[in-house]
Order: C-alpha cells, then sequence, then structure tokens
C-alpha cells in the first residue's frame, strides 16, 4: 500500500509520469480496434435480445430439488412443443421463458404448472410481456441519450469550452460503443436492466471525464504567459496529478458494482441485478479508460489546433531548442549542480513526462545564454 | 466564498453540522413519528402484480395527456371496483399506463380485468356462424328449423324478461321454466324495462326464437357428439364482409384480434361460447351505441324469475336516445339480426336479442351469470369506455416470496459493496477514511429516511431497479469525498500545513464536485422525465442521492474536515491519520517563502 501511495505523490511530483497525451496513436489504435471489433460484432452477430424485445412470458418457479428436465418435460407437455428454454436460475430456481408465438394465457400456464410440478402457484412468478415494449424501452431511452447529449454538451460548453465538450462527448459514445460491442460479441442477453446499465454509463463516464478536464483546465490556465510547456504537456501533467485520483473513483464506483454483479446475480442468476450491473461494470471500465486515454489525448490535440497554443508549442520548441545549446555551451559548474537540484524539482512538475528535461538549468541557462550578455 | 472579517478563516464548522444533525434527526424522527419505518416496496419486491399498458390509436393525436387521464381515471375506477385497496394506476411517458395491484384478493381478476378491457361498443348482428370445426357441407335447412321446436320454449322467456326490468307485471308467473333454455341460448337475453308491453314481447319473442335456437338447437341436439354445431352461418353476411368473414377462424388464437376499426362500418367478430366450447364468430354492422354512453351497469341479482345474476345498464341521454332507435329497428328485424351484440374489444362478450323498442334509458342483460361474471360484466360496462386502446405491454407477477429475494440479494450486494468501499477507504485513506465512511452513514440515513417518507407522501416505491441505483449511489458518495481528500492531500504535498490546506483545497474540490455531480443529476433528471417502465425508478433514486451528496459533502463532511484538522492527530500529519505528509512525500515550499516550510520539509530533501 505504501508503495502505492508513493506512486501517487510520485505521479503528483511529475518524478513518475506516463505520457498518456503523447502515447495518443497508441490510444486511438486500441480504441479503434475494439471499436471496429464492436461494430463488427454488431453488424454480424448482433445483438441477443431478451424476452422484452421479442415478447414471450417468463416463469420463475420455485422449488427445491425440482430439476430442468422435469420442468422441460412439463412446460412442453403444457404448450404442445418443445420450443420453450429452461433454465437453472442458480439459485435452485427453475426459469421457464415461453416465446409470444405461444398463445398460452399464462393464468393458465401458472395453472398447470402448479398442479404438474406441485408448487403452490404463489411460488411461480409470471411475466408476460408484448415484443415491442423492449423496442418503447429502447426509443425512450434512445430519446433520453440524445437529450442528455445535446444538455450536457451545452453544459459543458458554457462550464469548460466547447473543446472540452466535444472530447467529452466523443469518449462518452466511444464508451457506448464498447460496452454494446462487448454486448453482441460475448453474447449478453439485452433487457430493459441492460438499457437503464447503458444509460447510467452516461452519467459515469462523463463524470470521470469533468474530474480529469476540471484540473487539466486549472493546469493548463495561464498558459500562453509561459513558454516552458506546451498544452499537451500540461494537459499531461495534470492527467497524471488526477491519475490516483481517478483510479480511486473508478475503483470505488466499481466495488459496489461487482458487489452488484457477483453477488446479486451469483445468488439470483438472471435478473434485473446481473442485467444493470454487468452492463455498469464494462461501462465503468471503458469510462475508466476512455477519460485518460481518449478525451484528454483528443482535448490536447484540439488545443493543439488552436493559433495561440501552435504559437506556445513554437515558443516552447524555441526556448529548448536554446536551452539545449547553452547547456551544451556552459556546462555544470559546481554551483549549478547545486541550483540544479531545486530547479530540478519544479521543472520536473512542469515537464512532466519529457524525461530529459530534467537536468537542464532553466533559469540559469536563461541568464548565461542570453546573446546579449547583459550581465 | 466572501466572508465577514470577524468570521473565522475556516468559517463555522459547528454550525454546519449541527444544521445536518438536526435535519437528520428531524427526518428520522418524522419517520419513526409518522408509523412509516420501511420504504414502500415496489410490486416487484413486495409481490403483485404489476401491468405496464401502452397505448395506441390510428389517430396519433389522440394520445394525448388528457386522454391519458381519463384512462387512467377509468382504469382506476376499474380495479378498485374489485375492492383491491392501495392499487396505483398512474402514466407514464406519453403513452403508458402503469397499473401495480399488490398481492390481496382479487388481484388476479383486477389483473385481467385491466388488460383486456379497452372499448366497448354496441353493435346490431348482421350474421353469425361457428368457427373453427367443421361444418358439414350439407347441413340441410331443417336442421335449423328442427330447432323451432326449442326455440318454442325460448318464446315465453322472452316475455319473462320484462317482467325484469322491475315493472312487477303480469308475466312473470309462466317463465320460470322456459328461462332455462333461454340461458342455455346464449349467454344472455337482454331486455325490455319500465313501460313493457307483454303482449309486444310475446310477438316480438315469436320472432326471436329462432336465434336463441340457432345456438340453444346445437348444444340440445348432439349432446353426445363433440360440440359440432351443423349449423351453417346465419343471417346475411354483407357483400364486402364475405370474404372476411369465411377466413375468420376464430379458434386460431392468433385471428382473435380486433377488427373493430371504424365505428361507421361493418366488421367482423369472434365469441367463445363457454357452455358450448366452441368459438361463434359475428358479422356486425355499425356501432349503435358507445360504450361511453353507458353512464352506470351494476349486478343484481333477480329475485323475482330467481332466473340468477343480471346485469342492470341505464344509459346516459344520448345512449338512451340511440339504443332506443336501434332496439326499435332491430325487434322487427328476422333473427339473428335481432341481436345485440355487446362488442368488448373486438370480441363480442354478449349477443342478446331484442324483442322489442327499450325506450327510458335502462336494460337488463340477463343469462346464465354467477354472481362474479355478472359484476364483472357490469364493470367492463360501466367503465368500459376507455377513449384508447390498450396493449399490455408487459405484465409481471411476483410472489411476495420471491420479491422477498431479489431484495435480500440486493441489500446483501449493497451491504458487501458498502463493506468494500469502506474497506478501501480506511486502508488508503486511513482517518480520512473514517470521515469517508461517516459521511456515507449520514447518507445512507438521509437516502432511506427521505425514500420512507416519500413512499408516504408521494407514493414513491423502492424498487428492484431503485435499489440498483441506491447501490450504484454508494460509489457516487465515495468519489466526492475522493475529490476532496485527494485536493487536500495535492496541497499538504504542496508543503502547506493542515488547516490551511484544508481551506485551500476545498474551493478547487467544491467546483470539481459540483460540476460533476450536476452531470450526474442532468443524467438522472432527464432520464427521469423521458424514460417508462423499470428505468423511471432507477433515475428517481440516482437524483435523489446525487442531489444528497451535494448536501452530505457541504453541509458534514467539509466541516467535519475543518474540525478534524484542528486535532492533533490529523493537524500534525500523525501516520494513520491519512495526512502523513512524510508519506505524502511533501517538499518544502521552494517558490513561495511566504509559506512557511514545514517540519517535514527536510525528510524530503534526505
Amino acid at each position: 500500500m505504501s508503495r502505492f501511495s508513493n506512486l501517487g505523490h510520485r505521479l503528483y511530483q511529475g518524478e513518475v509520469s506516463f505520457d498518456f497525451v503523447g502515447r495518443r496513436k497508441l490510444w486511438y489504435s486500441i480504441s479503434g480496434v475494439i471499436a471496429l471489433v464492436a461494430i463488427v460484432g454488431l453488424s454480424t452477430v448482433g445483438l441477443h435480445l431478451g424476452i422484452e424485445f421479442k415478447g414471450g412470458s417468463v416463469y420463475t418457479v420455485a422449488k427445491p430439488g425440482l430439476t430442468v428436465s422435469q420442468a422441460q418435460d412439463d412446460i412442453n407437455k403444457i404448450i404442445g412443443d418443445s420450443t420453450s428454454q429452461v433454465q437453472s436460475t442458480g439459485d435452485g430456481k427453475i426459469r421457464i421463458q415461453v416465446s409470444a408465438q405461444e398463445k398460452a394465457s399464462s393464468d393458465a400456464v401458472v395453472k398447470q404448472l402448479s398442479s404438474d410440478l406441485d408448487v403452490p402457484a404463489a411460488n411461480i412468478d409470471a411475466q408476460v410481456v408484448g415484443p415491442s415494449w423492449g423496442h418503447e424501452i429502447s426509443q425512450k431511452a434512445l430519446l433520453g441519450l440524445v437529450i442528455f447529449m445535446v444538455l450536457v454538451t451545452a453544459y459543458l460548453a458554457i462550464a469548460f469550452e466547447w473543446r472540452m465538450a466535444l472530447a467529452a462527448l466523443v469518449a462518452l459514445i466511444h464508451d457506448l460503443v464498447i460496452t454494446i460491442g462487448v454486448y453482441a460479441v460475448v453474447g449478453f442477453e439485452v433487457s430493459p436492466g441492460t438499457v437503464i446499465g447503458f444509460l447510467t454509463i452516461l452519467g459515469y463516464s462523463l463524470y470521470d471525464t469533468v474530474v480529469v478536464f476540471d484540473t487539466v483546465k486549472e493546469n493548463t490556465k495561464d498558459l500562453e504567459k509561459q513558454n516552458k510547456r506546451t498544452y499537451s504537456e500540461a494537459a499531461n501533467a495534470g492527467l497524471n496529478q488526477t491519475l490516483v485520483r481517478s483510479l480511486n473513483t473508478t475503483v470505488v464506483a466499481l466495488l459496489p458494482v461487482a458487489a452488484l454483479l457477483f453477488i446479486g446475480g451469483g445468488l439470483l442468476g438472471a435478473g434485473t441485478l446481473n442485467d444493470i450491473s454487468l452492463a455498469l461494470f464494462i461501462g465503468l471500465s471503458a469510462g475508466a479508460y476512455s477519460s485518460i486515454c481518449v478525451a484528454t489525448p483528443l482535448l490536447a490535440q484540439l488545443k493543439e489546433q488552436t493559433p495561440q497554443m501552435r504559437a506556445l508549442a513554437k515558443r516552447v520548441a524555441q526556448r529548448r531548442a536554446a536551452d539545449a545549446k547553452a547547456a551544451a555551451a556552459v556546462g555544470s559548474t559546481a554551483d549549478a549542480v547545486e541550483e540544479q537540484a531545486d530547479e530540478a524539482v519544479e521543472d520536473s512538475v512542469a515537464a512532466a513526462g519529457m524525461v530529459g528535461q530534467r537536468n537542464q538549468p532553466v533559469s540559469r541557462a536563461r541568464g548565461k545564454g542570453r546573446p546579449s550578455g547583459k550581465r | 466564498m466572501a466572508t465577514p472579517k470577524s468570521r473565522p478563516r475556516d468559517g463555522y464548522p459547528g454550525r454546519a453540522l449541527a444544521l445536518i444533525l438536526v435535519v437528520t434527526v428531524a427526518l428520522v424522527a418524522l419517520m419513526f413519528g409518522t408509523g412509516h419505518r420501511t420504504p414502500r416496496l415496489g410490486i416487484d419486491l413486495a409481490g403483485g402484480t404489476s401491468i405496464t399498458l401502452t397505448a395506441s390509436s390510428k389517430d396519433k393525436n389522440a394520445i394525448n395527456q388528457s386522454n391519458m387521464d381519463i384512462a387512467v381515471g377509468i382504469i382506476q375506477k376499474r380495479v378498485n371496483a374489485f375492492g383491491v385497496s392501495e392499487a396505483e394506476v398512474q402514466t407514464q411517458g406519453n403513452n403508458n399506463i402503469i397499473v401495480n395491484i399488490p398481492k390481496g384478493t382479487n388481484s388476479q381478476q383486477a389483473a385481467e380485468q385491466v388488460g383486456t378491457t379497452a372499448k366497448l361498443y354496441f353493435r346490431p348482428v348482421l350474421a353469425l356462424a361457428p368457427t373453427g370445426v367443421q361444418v358439414p357441407p350439407a347441413s340441410p335447412s331443417a336442421n335449423p328449423s328442427g330447432s323451432a321446436s326449442p326455440s318454442g320454449s325460448a318464446s315465453p322467456s322472452g316475455s319473462a324478461s320484462p317482467s325484469a326490468s322491475g315493472s312487477a307485471s303480469a308475466s312473470a308467473g309462466g317463465s320460470a321454466s322456459p328461462s332455462a333454455s333461454a340461458t342455455k341460448a346464449g349467454r344472455a337475453v337482454s331486455d325490455a324495462l319500465k313501460a313493457a308491453d307483454p303482449s309486444a314481447a310475446a310477438t316480438g319473442s315469436g320472432s326471436a326464437a329462432p336465434s336463441a335456437a340457432a345456438s340453444g338447437s346445437a348444444a340440445a341436439s348432439a349432446p353426445a357428439l363433440p360440440p359440432v354445431p351443423t349449423t351453417p352461418t346465419e343471417g346475411t353476411v354483407p357483400p364486402e364482409l364475405q370474404q372476411q368473414f369465411a377466413a375468420l377462424d376464430c379458434s386460431q388464437a392468433g385471428q382473435r384480434q380486433d377488427y373493430q376499426t371504424d365505428e361507421t362500418k361493418n366488421a367482423v367478430a369472434c365469441s367463445y361460447d363457454a357452455e358450448q366450447k366452441i368459438w361463434y364468430k359475428f358479422a356486425l354492422g355499425p356501432v349503435a351505441v358507445k360504450g361511453a354512453d353507458v353512464s352506470k351497469a351494476q349486478a343484481g341479482y333477480d329475485t323475482q324469475r330467481a332466473q340468477g345474476w343480471e346485469v342492470q345498464l341505464t344509459f346516459n341521454d344520448k345512449g338512451s336516445k340511440d339504443f332506443a332507435t336501434t332496439t326499435g329497428t332491430l325487434a322487427g328485424m328476422q333473427a339473428p339480426a335481432n341481436q345485440f351484440a355487446i362488442v368488448l374489444d373486438g370480441k363480442v362478450v354478449s349477443h342478446p336479442y331484442v324483442q322489442q323498442s327499450i325506450t327510458g334509458g335502462n336494460a337488463v342483460i340477463s343469462g346464465s351469470f354467477t354472481q362474479e361474471q355478472a359484476s364483472s360484466l357490469a364493470n367492463v360496462l360501466s367503465y368500459g369506455a376507455l377513449p384508447l386502446d390498450f396493449t399490455k405491454s408487459d405484465v409481471t407477477t411476483v410472489s411476495a416470496a420471491l420479491g422477498g429475494d431479489q431484495l435480500h440479494a440486493g441489500l446483501l450486494a449493497g451491504a458487501i459493496g458498502l463493506a468494500l468501499v469502506v474497506l478501501y477507504s480506511l486502508v488508503y485513506y486511513r482517518g480520512l477514511g473514517l470521515v469517508s465512511i461517516a459521511g456515507l452513514v449520514v447518507s445512507a440515513i438521509l437516502t432511506y429516511s427521505i425514500m420512507t417518507l416519500l413512499g408516504a407522501s408521494i407514493g414513491f416505491a423502492l424498487d428492484l431497479p431503485a435499489v440498483c441505483g441506491a447501490i450504484v449511489a454508494i460509489g457516487i458518495t465515495a468519489d466526492s469525498f475522493i475529490v476532496y481528500f485527494e485536493r487536500i492531500r495535492d496541497e499538504v504535498r504542496e508543503g502547506a500545513q493542515l488547516r490551511p490546506a484544508v481551506q485551500r483545497a476545498w474551493p478547487r474540490a467544491r467546483r470539481t464536485i459540483l460540476v460533476s455531480d450536476f452531470v450526474s443529476f442532468l443524467c438522472a433528471a432527464v432520464l427521469y422525465v423521458v424514460s417508462v417502465g423499470k428505468v423511471q425508478g432507477f433515475a428517481f433514486t440516482l437524483g435523489l442521492t446525487t442531489l444528497l451528496d451535494v448536501v452530505v459533502i457541504f453541509l458534514f463532511t467539509k466541516p467535519l474536515i475543518t474540525l478534524l484538522a484542528r486535532r492533533k492527530f490529523f493537524a500534525n500529519g500523525h501516520p494513520w491519520s491519512g495526512l502523513d505528509p512524510k508519506r505524502l512525500g511533501a517538499r518544502p515550499p521552494l517558490r513561495s517563502s511566504r509559506r512557511r516550510s514545514t517540519t517535514s520539509a527536510a525528510v524530503k530533501e534526505a
């Protein structure tokens, strides 16, 4: 643990720095590949839609000792064919799924099951859904999604700026595509519970991104007044400073969801708890990744396009070239070394991720390197 | 934060803490005072039946708020008429009505009624035929005529029924025995009222007889055989319906749908004869009276003729007029065109025949009803006039036992999730972890009491997705603490003393927390407004807990930390406080000489 918190302070000080922004091409390609797999999976395999989308009924029978084959035999007898799916839910209950084509009324089925299997009718749950219910929920969800995206983009554009809003939006879509893709590729069943999970990802994904952007914004506040580091470097430094926080918030968010997924789901088998938490688990993980590896690099890229930041990048480059020249010309004297130690700490925060910059006695070089030699 | 000069630099943390303490205690006291100690559980947790009805209409504009409200009112009345208490009927989204019926008496029956009932029409019968059975092609016309003899017995029943209308007029006497055949003949025999004219009835019934015989004969003539009626189509199917009528096979479930698309046109419909256990198909004329014009219908026992349960109808002015006109016309028709079909959701529930014009706005439907059947038909008739079509999109029946299991699993998951978060924050934040635990506890108490009180006041019901939302919210609440803690630690790393660090970290943490909570809340609010079904409960909980998160961090966590920062344990950075400058790698202030260098300054350099 102490090593971990140690990492926290080293990250903060810039002693350890992960170059997230600089390696954006790597992240982009990773995300691109995942998104591609997701889209291919979605278009070829497609989503495994739950009964809410196809219509039908589900009966859950609670009877100790009842086997799947017993239940299967009985339901086959009741509806007259063998199209129904029977599965055990893991907590000793049997789940029977009958498609909408079977017109047997649910009451009749419950009665029949109850008498055949010798279970009180009260121990049988029935759910009957029309084929359009899932679509209805999804459509409303999609509508909600669009409204939320518009509102939140507007809000972020006002609270921060439009580039941040855009980057956050891209990260959000990225998360959704990946989550849906996982569902398509792995073949998890999509139920209204899953849709709820998807929707919650929206809030969470943005929450995470907002926390990171808040620090980035702070780190880049008076950026144009200096010429030590570019926007990308400042953003990366902010990212590293909040890395521990991002990890912590993600871990803390994931812990209850994981409990829900493994304990709730494990006890009850398929059900609302499981559906929501599975989608959340995937989405939250994707959200943590995207706010660090997609949203911020994309933001930096967008910002670097602006004239001010281009000018800044140019100034920083010029300055570094000058520094390098000066350093080479002067060499290190004894007192320079001592001062350097102090400067290095300060500078390392500034130029986090730029290993190699640390050893340059910046402020000293400024004086010595000046061509006019004012001293 | 513009603060008056006199105010201490770190505010009055005690006041904020006292405030939230008072609020929390007040809420809990209110909870116990009002006797609502547990949140109201949703149907999926408490057990019961939840039905989602989705409105559909050819005319998109018909699905509007006022029509939905009317439908909710009607469904509400209908559900309550079954003696179901605490049934909940509400609109959701633009075109959904959710009906939650708690486990209890009649819930099953109510559940069926709510869903099956939508639109009620009175239409004249043009033709009818049994369906779904092999009709021998060579069924001679003699057969119906053979049935004429039971019709003889049926006709007195016709004359008997006027007596049912309440006027203790003469003809009651002869009715008893024939009525049996009349009831057998169909579900119902409707009839005239107040000013009933026995003689007219007698002649009318004469003509009516064959119709009663039609179905009656089937049962009577072939009791031993499987119920294969040998009667072909009775009456004349209008030309435009002929093809549809011929093709219709009511024994096929898929074909038993609502064909009543246009009120002004002829239509076909199915009907099940429970006694003969066969389906009939009908060709019906345009709507004569709408269900909306039935002002009252009630089940009553026919004491006079001991004929059993019947349904007494009262029409409003328009209904009376239409009914009188139509019955007048029908009475003069030949069977089966003298029958009046009561069509509910495209299905003929009853097709009494008419003997004479029924004026005065009252009518009786009698038949071999049980009390239950009669009251259920009455219920349907009284409240049957829904302005829209509804389809059941989701019907969930959950027994209390299974719902309880799910609740337990959810609570267990929540407890374990909470424990994991507590453990994590203790290990990572040590002393500060205790603060976050206290914050989570306050948050949990507030959430619980508010949910309970909302359940009592606005009927908020905790369903499974809402439980999920609450569990997920543990993460959101803990997130805010982490944001603040990390800010404080950042300040300590910069070399600040704890007290100023706590103060300086706050404005920055506050902004982050507010912005991110706003995003969460926006998400919850949009979902709540737009969504339907299970999504709403989830969104509500998420929104509530996000709001509480802000309250807790402002009024509890921040003041508590301010207070703790004054204690030696934290201020001196005890290794277990979570704010040990050494462990945090604090460094001496370099750029600002105004910052007093901390004791740990030397450590860093070492």
